[in-house]
């Protein structure tokens, strides 16, 4: 069959909503989108561990420890659910592994800044995961069905981790002046960053719209960016703090909150690998990998050497 | 070692398994993803950390991924055309008068 004709009957099973599964054609700048866009979320979960893990010993008690490692754990789960989904598009784990260590595939650069404070694993949870969780869920509905159902689940599970971040800075807010203060202080570190986890305006977003014609993306950055500053410009009045944005108001007239120029520079300067803590980040990713090549190696040899037990018993 | 675990960049790596998961006593088993692992055992643990965190599972299959056999979708339309044809293997087909009841 011609190209042309392979093309059109992908879109219109896209047009249908029929979604896409891995053994259908599809074509090739849709599967290179996808594995792109898959790795590097995988990425982002698996990076985005290590930000969080040096915490875990300093937990100020036991319940917001066991919280702290089961929500590392999902992130690890997390990146192994989209790994998984992006194989079956014929890229193997070893090659997405070795993009991210070389620095060819990209993460979330939100992972790229320091945790100086317990505060931070609430922030973290409440506004970090709070951007996730928006671009997530219009993921769920992805038109690859690999990628939707790693979504789905990854979703579930995202809920508790925003949860637990909430009550963090809750509980903060309501101690002593100096528990009051990390509180702010540390919402005022991660507001802008999180805002810019939508990625860039959408007249500078060149992938956007072939992104939604393939009903990869539903919603575009900036949508999705607004729908978020108005949800937190809410929820930041329940903790007694504020947005570190002076032009932050609500507009009666768009019915939504406007708020203040992003910093775009920082944004890029930290993409570009400039960012506070980029080096150390995939300095740690490497040095676990390279230090498990040994562990990786000896259970293939022994499930080799089991195998080979097994079938000398049945001969 | 064998030639299949050899990745494209040369390395040896886990085989691939296909993930299914009974959710409750009385359910199938249902495809959930894959994973990688040294061997079946390690497949079947690994699966009880990826895949049921929060008590999703009762029992878990793994089979190696290179054991799965499937249809091919640009197939579909040639496939499954016997059964397109044949409305009367379903219940509507039939005419009956509405007074017939409990069938």
């Amino acid at each position: 069959m011609p190209v042309q004709d392979l093309e059109k009957i992908f879109q219109d099973k896209i047009d249908a909503d029929i979604r896409i599964e891995p053994k259908d054609w599809m074509p090739d700048a849709y599967r290179k989108t996808l594995v792109r866009q898959m790795s590097q979320h995988a990425h982002s979960e698996i990076v985005g561990m290590l930000p969080e893990a040096n915490w875990i010993t300093r937990a100020p008690s036991l319940r917001r420890k066991a919280t702290l490692i089961a929500k590392v754990q999902d992130e690890a789960g997390h990146g192994l659910y989209l790994y998984s989904a992006a194989e079956t598009l014929g890229t193997g784990r070893d090659e997405l592994l070795e993009q991210l260590h070389t620095g060819k595939a990209k993460y979330s650069s939100i992972f790229n800044y320091p945790t100086l404070t317990w505060a931070d694993m609430g922030a973290i949870g409440w506004l970090v995961d709070g951007a996730a969780i928006m671009n997530q869920v219009p993921l769920c509905r992805a038109s690859y069905g690999p990628y939707a159902r790693a979504m789905v689940r990854i979703c579930k599970e995202e809920s508790f981790h925003q949860r637990q971040g909430f009550e963090i800075l809750l509980t903060l807010s309501k101690g002593s002046e100096g528990q009051r203060r990390m509180c702010q202080d540390a919402i005022d570190r991660w507001w802008w960053p999180s805002v810019m986890m939508f990625g860039p305006n959408d007249d500078a977003s060149p992938h956007t719209a072939q992104s939604m014609q393939w009903k990869i993306k539903r919603f575009s950055n900036d949508e999705l960016r607004q729908r978020f500053v108005d949800i937190c410009a809410e929820q930041v009045k329940i903790l007694g703090m504020t947005l570190p944005d002076p032009d932050l108001a609500w507009n009666e007239e768009r019915q939504h909150y406007d708020f203040g120029a992003i910093n775009w520079d920082e944004f890029w300067n930290v993409i570009k690998g400039n960012g506070p803590c980029n080096k150390e980040r995939l300095e740690a990713r490497v040095k676990a990998h390279e230090e498990g090549a040994w562990v990786r190696k000896a259970a293939l040899v022994h499930a080799e050497k089991r195998k080979n037990i097994v079938k000398k018993e049945i001969a | 070692m064998s030639s299949e675990n050899q990745s494209a960049s040369g390395r040896a790596e886990w085989p691939l398994w296909e993930i299914f998961i009974r959710s409750k006593q009385g359910l199938d088993h249902k495809h959930v993803g894959s994973l990688h692992a040294a061997d079946a055992q390690m497949a079947i643990e690994n699966a009880r950390d990826v895949y049921t965190r929060r008590m999703e599972g009762v029992s878990i299959w793994v089979v190696e991924s290179k054991y799965i056999h499937a249809s091919n979708p640009d197939d579909a339309a040639s496939f499954y055309d016997p059964a397109s044809d044949k409305v009367y293997r379903h219940p509507t087909f039939y005419d009956l008068p509405d007074e017939l009841k409990h069938m």
